[in-house]
């Protein structure tokens, strides 16, 4: 009888995050967080952006790339905390806090996402 | 250039004292000398008291991993010429405790690889009158590089996470499991995932990859590590989404 | 063989070096790993921005233009800007380390490490086009 632990699930979603987030996120960080605001290209504006957000696969896309990147973080984070600063006493708690955190942001996503649908 | 090279040993004498110290040795440095010729000249002419393993002197033993210079090697595979002017420093193999000189206890990797079972395992016998197992050579090649082990344990000497948690599994324990998982004769697969699902089995590797760099015969146990992370998590999903028949 | 190690004159002490909390500070590869695994704090960072921009779509177009606004500021842009270094780095070591994990078969050849290689940056390409047109183009 295997020991049922959640790891095989985390490192699932760690993966799929990992990749999701290497695919998309730089194209975003790009556009959002370099050439938009210093002004090299031109932000879509508000009525094409809702438009394009309303749209079910966009939004099944968006949903997706925000809670698994957060997943992929949590598992990282979690890791590194362990194995890199040797928080070992701490692990329970950076675990929940951790995945925690990225339940919370991926409800959130799902929240926003349905309200902009 | 020269002919000559220093060694830097470290020593660790328990009668004597609590910490290691490290002797300073002259060896003569040939073209086609390693690291090992020069600690057979120490032993030999210099220091009969220095103490290390080795064997076979040609790399497939896997007695005579020691770290030199900061790194993992096979003292037998490391040409001195590589370091001149040197000096260079012979250290025990990291990781592991030491019991005199250059000596460790490699007692933890051999109890963990006889948990995995790093063997045939058959769930049915076919009887001698039934003739041998056949194997392809393409089943072959699909476990062949696992098979080059030879149980040195750099992997081990280089793993972070080893160093940090002495209970992880380990590298080397996890591509010779798979080794036999990929053996298309194996029926173990089974047993060895109980094994390798615990917490300090496949899921306390976190990928930092050095053990696949510093292997001597390009056994790559990252992959093999990584690999069969894949294949447990399908196997966690099925048997989660469909109990039984999977 | 136990696990005791009592120490007697047959069974002298071993020395078990203690690893130090620094251990990644010591191999520019061990370094190379912890900035790879800190570069997740830059995805989670911009996936908390994706969140906000995300809330202030939906609470309309003013609070649209303010985000643009605030996203223009000097500190964001240059978070951003160390994000995109992190998100390059993260994408490159993680196209390095998937195929090592997957062994694709297509009939009873593997297909090499460089074809799954060439296809992630294939398809990452592809991905980062479409996005771009999405949002300039259209």
């Amino acid at each position: 009888m295997i020991k049922r632990h959640p790891e095989p699930v985390l490192w699932m979603l760690f993966s799929a995050g990992g990749v999701v987030s290497a695919m998309l996120l730089p194209v975003l960080v790009l556009l959002f967080g370099v050439a938009f605001p210093l002004g090299l290209l031109d932000p879509p504006d508000y009525a094409q952006l809702s438009a394009l957000l309303a749209n079910p696969l966009t939004g099944l896309v968006m949903f997706s790339l925000c809670a698994l990147s957060l997943f992929h973080w949590a598992h990282r984070f979690r890791h590194t905390l362990y194995d890199g600063l040797q928080i070992k006493h701490l692990n329970e708690v950076i675990a929940i806090v951790s995945y925690g955190a990225a339940v919370a942001g991926s409800t959130l996503a799902a929240y926003l996402l349905w309200q902009l649908s | 250039m020269g002919d000559r090279i220093t060694l830097q040993v470290a020593r660790y004498r328990p009668e004597q004292e609590s910490e290691a110290t490290y002797d300073e040795f002259e060896v003569p440095c040939p073209k086609d000398w390693v690291v090992l010729d020069g600690l057979n000249h120490v032993k030999d002419r210099l220091d009969g008291t220095l103490a290390y393993r080795w064997s076979c002197r040609m790399g497939i033993c896997g007695s005579c991993g020691m770290t030199v210079n900061g790194e993992p090697k096979l003292t037998c595979a490391t040409f001195l010429s590589e370091y001149a002017p040197g000096p260079v420093r012979v250290e025990p193999l990291r990781n592991f405790p030491v019991i005199r000189d250059l000596i460790v206890d490699i007692g933890d990797f051999m109890r963990k690889l006889v948990r995995v079972k790093p063997w045939i395992v058959r769930q049915v016998e076919k009887p001698l009158s039934a003739g041998e197992y056949l194997q392809t050579p393409d089943e072959l090649e699909e476990y062949k590089q696992f098979s080059m082990c030879i149980n040195c344990m750099l992997c081990y000497a280089a793993c972070p996470i080893y160093g940090l948690d002495p209970k992880f599994i380990g590298p080397a324990v996890i591509a010779l499991a798979q080794r036999y998982n990929l053996d298309n004769r194996d029926q173990g697969a089974a047993a060895r995932m109980e094994v390798l699902s615990e917490h300090e089995g496949i899921w306390g590797c976190t990928f930092v990859g050095e053990c696949t760099k510093v292997c001597p015969k390009h056994v790559d146990p990252a992959g093999a590590i990584q690999r069969y992370k894949l294949s447990a998590a399908v196997d966690s999903m099925k048997s989660f989404f469909l109990p039984r028949g999977a | 063989m136990d696990q005791n190690h009592a120490y007697t004159a047959y069974h002298p002490r071993w020395l078990r070096p203690h690893v130090s909390t620094y251990w990644w500070l010591e191999k520019p590869a061990y370094l190379a790993f912890i900035l790879r695994e800190g570069s997740c704090m830059f995805v989670a960072w911009f996936t908390v921005y994706l969140l906000l921009l995300l809330r202030a779509i939906q609470q309309g177009q003013a609070a649209y233009e303010a985000f643009l606004a605030w996203s223009a500021g000097p500190v964001v842009v240059l978070v951003n800007i160390v994000s995109f270094a992190f998100l390059i780095f993260h994408a490159i070591t993680f196209f390095q380390a998937a195929p090592q994990a997957m062994v694709v078969h297509v009939g009873h050849r593997r297909l090499p490490a460089r074809v799954l290689l060439a296809a992630h940056y294939a398809a990452w390409a592809a991905a980062s086009i479409v996005v771009f047109w999405l949002l300039t183009g259209a």
